[in-house]
C-alpha cells in the first residue's frame, strides 16, 4: 500500500485542475512571454496524464520563479539559482513524483549555472525549463548571461562586451539526454515539447524563449521562427551529436542577428537516468525512500549491529 | 593526574600509516581492560609533514588528552625526502624525535627508528644530556631493517609496537588478534614475525631500568572504540536519517564518508554533490518529499550553505546540519581544532534565525544529541544543527556496546498520512493549509502538520517568501506577523520540551557548594572536567558546566549556575571569547562575573592550562599564564 495516492493516479484530468483558485490570473505583465511556459505546461500535463497532486514543480527566483503561484501543483519556489539541487534531490527521495524545475536564464544560467552542468552531466530523470528572456526581468533590466554582445543596461551603460553563453551547446557537453528550444510565441510546438520533455527519461532541457516587453523593448519578440524540424533549410539527425552540436551552434549564433530557429536538436533515449543507473549499481533503494518511512513493517538497521568494528 | 596511566605517542610522517597504527594499538589496550582517549595532529598534508597520535590509557575513565606524555615511539619521517632531489627537507627525517621532546615527562621512554635517522643527527640533539637531565630512558632501535628482514619497510610500525609491549610489560594476545583481522597470508604472517620478533629482542638484549609500564584495569561490559564522527553517523542512522548530501572537507567529511560507506547498504541515499549550496539544498529536497535529510561541512562549506539554511527556516523544512569547526578564518588551519565558528553558526542566513543548535562535547553526546537533532528538526519542522570540531570528529574513546542498543525511530516527525489530510484545514479550490493558523491546525507549539508532495489532498505552495497558509506570496502584514510570530516561537515550545521531557543536556562537575565557576562548551568540556578534579584534589573548591544547548539557550540552567558563583571563568578555543558573548546577549548581565580563558593556537586545551588559569583567577587574576593561552578579565575590571 503507497502512502503516496496521488502518484499514478489514472483518471481523467481537467485543465483546469492546474489553475489556482487564490490568484488565479498572473500578475505577469501584459505580452509576457512567461504565460506561454504556464498554457503549454497546463496543456502537456493532463496530455501524459500527470495529475496536479503528482507533480511537484520547483522553481528558482525571478518573474519566470512565479510559475508555480499560478499553476496548482506541489510546488517549492526555492531561492535564486537553485531549484535543480532541490528538485533532482525530491526525486531521489521519491521517483515517483513528475518532477519539474524552472527558472530563468539568470537564474539557471547564471548564479545557478554550477548545478545546471551538474544536474545534466548526472542525467536526473526530471524537466528543466529556462525561460529565456535574455534579460533579469525581475530586478528590472540588466543584463544576463544570455543578452547579446553589446547588450546596453542600467548595470552595463556601455553595453556588455561578453558574448553571451550558449545555453544548448552547453547542455549538450554537460550531458543533458532531451536538449530542444521552443518559444512562447509558438504555442503548439511548445506544448509539444514540453510533453515529450515530461515523458523523458532522463534529464530534459528545454531553453524557452519567453519575450520580455517590458525590459527587453527593442529586441525581441521572437519571431518570425523557424522549426528546424519543420523547415527543408535544416537537415539533421537528432541523435547524432555531433550534428546536433553543430545545429545549436549555429542556432546560438543566429539568434542574436534576429533568426529565430527552435525545435529539438537532441535526443538520446538510450542512456540510463541517474537513478536508474544507481538502482542497478543497488546505490539507491528499489523502492522510494519516502514510503518507507510509511511503512509500518519496514525494518529499520540499527548501529548497534555495526559496532563489530569498534570492539 | 593518575601516575598509573600511559600516554603513548607514536610520531612520524603523515602517510607513514600512523593512524592505522595507533587505532589498533588503542583497541589492544581498551580490549586489555583500559579505558583509552586519542588524539591526533597532523598537518593538512597527505605525505610528509610531521604528525602525531597520542593515546592515553589508564584503568578509570579518560576524558581528555593529558598533560604531557610519557612514551614517544619516534618512526622517523619517510616521507621527508623529495623524491626528484634525493635531498631532504631540512632535517625533517629526525623531526618525530625532536619535536616532541618539550612535552616528554620526567622519566618517559624514547624509542626511535634507528634504521631511518642518522646518528649525526641525533647526536645533534644532545638527547644523552637531555636523557640525563629529565631521567628518560632511551632506546634506539632499527626498526627499518627489522621490518625489512622479515617483510617490507612499511612494517616498521609494527616493530615499534613491538617494542612498546616489550617495554610495558604487555601482553601480545590482543595486538595478534587485531592484526589477524585486518590482515592475512603473508602479510600477516611476516607481521606477526617482525611483532614477535621485536618484542624478544627488547626482552633479551635491553636492560630495563625504567618504572613506566602499561596500567591494568577490567571493563565489566564490551567496549567500542569509536569517534565523535562515528558516534553522529551512527544517531543519524538510528534516528531513520536516509539521505545525505555533501560535499568534501575537512574535518565534516569523516561523517560525510562513514554515511556514504553505510547508507546504500541500508536502503539509504548518499550525494556528492557539485559543492555545499547544492548540498545542503539538497537535503531540503529530500525532506521536502518525505526523507530524513542531513547535510553538513566545515566552516568555508557551511558559509555556502546560508542561503538554503535560511530557506529551510523559512519554508518550515526539517533538516539536520553538521559544523565540523576548524581553525579560520577563510582556509585558516585545516587540521586545527577551534570553537571559531559558533557566532556564524548561530546567525548565518538573512533575517532573524530560527534553527536550533546544539554542541555535544564527547561522544556519548555526540551521539545522543545527533538523535535529539532528528527529533527535534522535525517535529518542530525547524533546521537543527551539530556544531562539533576538528577535535571531536577525530578523537576516538571507549564506550560500553550496550550504550548503542536502542530502538530506532524512523518517524517523520508533524507530518500527515492522507488520512489525515482529509481532516485538515484546505481552501476554497482544496489547496491544504501546510502553514495554517494555530486555531485551525490545532497545535500549540507553534507547528503546523506537513503534507508530503504525491500525497492526496495536501497541495501547497513552499516559498522562501512570506506566505498565506496554503504558501501563496503574501505581504499582508498581519499575516506577516502571525507567520512570523508563529516560526519564531517555536523556539520557545523547543526549550519547553528541553526543560520539561528530556535530561539535561548541560553536564555539570566538581563541587556544587563552590563559589569559582567554570562555565565551557563543546568539546572542550573534557578538558575542563578533569581541570576541576584537580582544583579541588589541591584544595580549591571549583565547580563546572559544560554546555551543549547553544539555540535555544538553556536560560534556567545558566542562571542558576551563574547565580550561584561569585565569579565565572569561561573556556573556549577562540580568540574573541564567543560563547561569554552569547552568555551575556542571552541573559542580559553577569557581565562583571565572567572571566574568560581562551586558547586558538590550533591545540586543544590541556588540563593543566585550565587548573593554571583558573589558580590565577582564584588568586586575584595578576600573573600571566605561562602557556599560548589568553585571559580575558571581566567587563569593568
Ligand atoms: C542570491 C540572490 N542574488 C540576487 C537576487 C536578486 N534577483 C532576483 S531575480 C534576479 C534575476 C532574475 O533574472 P532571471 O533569472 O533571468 O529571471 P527573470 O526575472 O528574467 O524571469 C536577481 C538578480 C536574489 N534574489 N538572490
Ligand atoms: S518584467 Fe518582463 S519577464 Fe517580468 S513579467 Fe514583465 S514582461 Fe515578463
Ligand atoms: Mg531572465
Amino acid at each position: 500500500m503507497s502512502a503516496f495516492n496521488a502518484i499514478g493516479d489514472e483518471r481523467e484530468i481537467d485543465r483546469e485542475e492546474y489553475t489556482p483558485g487564490v490568484e488565479p490570473q498572473p500578475t505577469w505583465c501584459p505580452g509576457c512571454g512567461d504565460f506561454g511556459v504556464l498554457k503549454s505546461l497546463k496543456q502537456a500535463l493532463p496530455e501524459v496524464g500527470r495529475t496536479p497532486e503528482e507533480t511537484l514543480v520547483c522553481t528558482g527566483i525571478g518573474c519566470s520563479g512565479k510559475l508555480n503561484s499560478y499553476l496548482d501543483t506541489y510546488g517549492f519556489h526555492t531561492i535564486h539559482g537553485r531549484s535543480l539541487p532541490v528538485a533532482r534531490a525530491a526525486k531521489l527521495a521519491n521517483d515517483g513524483l513528475e518532477v519539474i524545475a524552472a527558472g530563468g536564464d539568470g537564474d539557471g544560467y547564471g548564479i545557478g549555472g554550477n548545478h545546471f552542468i551538474h544536474t545534466a552531466r548526472e542525467n536526473h530523470d526530471m524537466t528543466y525549463i529556462v525561460f529565456n528572456n535574455e534579460i533579469f526581468g525581475l530586478t528590472k533590466g540588466q543584463t544576463s548571461p544570455t543578452s547579446p554582445k553589446g547588450h546596453k543596461s542600467k548595470t552595463q551603460p556601455g553595453g556588455t562586451a561578453k558574448t553571451p553563453i550558449r545555453p544548448l551547446s552547453m547542455s549538450l557537453t554537460s550531458g543533458a539526454t532531451y536538449i530542444a528550444r521552443t518559444a512562447a510565441v509558438n504555442p503548439n510546438q511548445a506544448k509539444e515539447i514540453i510533453a515529450e520533455a515530461i515523458e523523458h527519461d532522463g534529464f530534459a532541457h528545454v531553453d524557452f524563449l519567453t519575450q520580455c516587453p517590458t525590459w527587453n523593448k527593442d529586441a525581441r519578440q521572437y519571431v518570425p521562427y523557424i522549426d528546424v524540424q519543420e523547415s527543408d533549410d535544416y537537415d539533421f539527425d537528432v541523435t547524432d551529436r555531433g550534428e546536433a552540436a553543430q545545429m545549436m551552434h549555429e542556432t546560438e549564433d543566429v539568434l542574436n542577428e534576429g533568426t529565430v530557429l527552435t525545435g529539438r536538436y537532441y535526443v538520446d533515449d538510450e542512456s540510463p537516468s541517474y537513478q536508474q543507473e544507481k538502482k542497478d549499481l543497488g546505490r539507491v533503494p528499489q523502492e522510494p525512500l519516502a514510503e518507507r518511512y510509511f511503512d509500518d513493517d519496514a525494518e529499520w538497521e540499527r548501529s548497534y549491529d555495526l559496532l563489530e568494528r569498534h570492539t | 593526574m593518575s601516575d598509573d596511566e600511559l600516554i603513548w605517542r607514536i610520531a612520524g610522517g603523515s602517510g607513514d600509516g600512523i593512524d592505522s597504527t595507533s587505532q589498533n594499538f588503542a583497541k589492544a589496550l581498551m580490549r586489555a581492560g583500559l579505558h583509552v582517549f586519542t588524539h591526533r595532529h597532523y598537518p593538512s598534508r597527505i605525505r610528509g609533514g610531521h604528525t602525531y597520535v597520542e593515546i592515553r590509557a589508564s584503568a578509570d575513565e579518560v576524558q581528555s588528552r593529558g598533560d604531557g606524555y610519557n612514551f614517544l615511539l619516534a618512526l622517523g619521517d619517510s616521507f621527508a625526502r623529495n623524491p626528484q632531489e634525493e635531498a631532504y627537507y631540512g632535517n625533517e627525517e629526525i623531526k618525530p624525535l625532536s619535536e616532541n621532546l618539550d612535552e616528554l615527562r620526567e622519566g618517559g621512554i624514547i624509542v626511535y627508528d634507528e634504521g631511518l635517522v642518522s646518528e649525526e643527527d641525533v647526536a645533534d640533539l644532545n638527547l644523552e644530556e637531555r636523557a640525563e637531565e629529565n631521567d628518560w630512558h632511551v632506546f634506539p632501535m632499527d626498526l627499518r631493517g627489522l621490518a625489512k628482514e622479515h617483510g617490507r619497510e612499511v612494517m616498521r610500525n609494527t616493530a615499534g609496537v613491538g617494542v612498546t609491549a616489550a617495554l610495558l610489560d604487555m601482553d601480545l594476545e590482543h595486538i595478534e588478534d587485531l592484526m589477524s583481522d585486518a590482515m592475512g597470508g603473508d602479510v600477516l604472517e611476516s607481521n606477526l614475525e617482525i611483532l614477535h620478533e621485536a618484542y624478544e629482542i627488547v626482552n633479551e638484549e635491553y636492560e630495563f631500568e625504567h618504572d613506566l609500564r602499561a596500567p591494568t584495569g577490567e571493563h565489566e561490559t564490551e567496549q567500542a572504540l569509536l569517534s565523535g564522527s562515528n558516534a553522529i553517523a551512527y544517531g543519524s542512522i538510528d534516528e531513520g536519517c536516509r539521505f545525505i548530501a555533501g560535499y568534501p572537507m575537512t574535518p565534516w567529511t569523516d561523517v560525510f564518508t562513514i554515511l556514504s560507506q553505510n547508507f546504500p547498504d541500508m536502503g539509504g541515499i548518499a550525494e556528492q554533490v557539485e559543492d555545499e549550496i547544492a548540498a545542503a539544498a539538497l537535503a531540503v529536497g529530500a525532506s521536502h518529499a518525505g526523507a530524513k535529510a542531513m547535510s553538513g561541512s566545515s566552516g568555508g562549506g557551511f558559509a555556502l550553505m546560508s542561503e538554503p539554511l535560511g530557506l529551510a527556516e523559512m519554508t518550515e523544512t526539517p533538516i539536520v546540519l553538521l559544523e565540523s569547526m576548524r581553525a579560520g578564518p577563510s582556509t585558516g588551519m585545516p587540521t586545527k581544532p577551534e570553537q571559531g565558528d559558533l557566532e556564524f553558526v548561530l546567525y548565518t542566513s538573512q533575517g532573524d534565525s530560527s534553527r536550533v543548535v546544539f554542541a555535544p562535547a564527547t561522544i556519548e553526546e555526540c551521539y545522543e544529541q545527533t538523535r535529539l537533532a532528528f527529533h527535534i528538526a522535525y517535529e518542530y519542522q525547524i533546521p537543527a544543527i551539530i556544531i562539533y570540531d576538528q577535535k571531536l570528529s577525530g578523537e576516538n574513546t571507549n564506550v560500553p556496546v550496550e550504550f548503542f542498543d536502542r530502538e530506532p525511530n524512523p518517524d517523520l516527525g508533524s507530518t500527515l498520512t492522507e488520512e489525515e489530510l482529509k481532516e485538515a484545514a484546505h481552501d476554497a479550490s482544496g489547496k491544504f493549509h501546510r502553514f495554517a493558523y494555530e486555531h485551525e491546525s490545532g497545535a500549540e507549539n507553534g507547528v503546523s502538520p506537513r503534507s508530503l508532495p504525491g500525497q492526496k489532498g495536501g497541495r501547497y505552495l513552499a516559498t522562501g517568501n512570506e506566505h498565506s497558509p496554503v504558501g501563496h506570496i503574501s505581504e499582508d502584514p498581519d499575516n506577516r506577523v502571525y507567520q512570523m510570530s508563529r516560526r519564531i516561537q517555536k523556539l520557545d515550545h523547543i526549550r519547553e520540551e528541553l526543560d520539561e521531557e528530556h535530561d539535561s543536556n548541560q553536564t555539570y562537575f566538581g563541587d556544587e557548594s563552590a563559589d569559582f565557576g567554570i562555565i565551557t562548551w563543546g568539546s572542550s568540556q573534557g578538558a575542563v572536567a578533569e581541570a576541576v578534579d584537580r582544583l579541588n584534589e589541591n584544595g580549591h573548591s571549583v565547580k563546572a558546566v559544560g554546555v551543549s544547548d547553544m539555540m535555544p539557550f538553556p536560560e534556567t540552567e545558566m542562571v542558576e549556575f551563574l547565580e550561584s558563583v561569585d565569579e565565572a571563568m569561561v573556556v573556549e578555543m577562540n580568540a574573541t571569547a564567543q560563547f561569554r558573548g552569547l552568555i551575556q546577549k542571552e541573559l542580559g548581565r553577569y557581565g562583571e562575573k565572567m572571566t574568560s580563558l581562551l586558547k586558538y593556537n590550533g591545540n586543544p586545551f590541556e588540563p593543566a592550562e585550565v587548573v593554571e588559569s583558573a589558580e590565577i583567577n582564584l588568586n586575584g587574576g595578576e600573573e600571566e599564564p605561562s602557556a599560548q593561552v589568553h585571559i580575558e578579565p571581566a567587563a569593568g575590571d
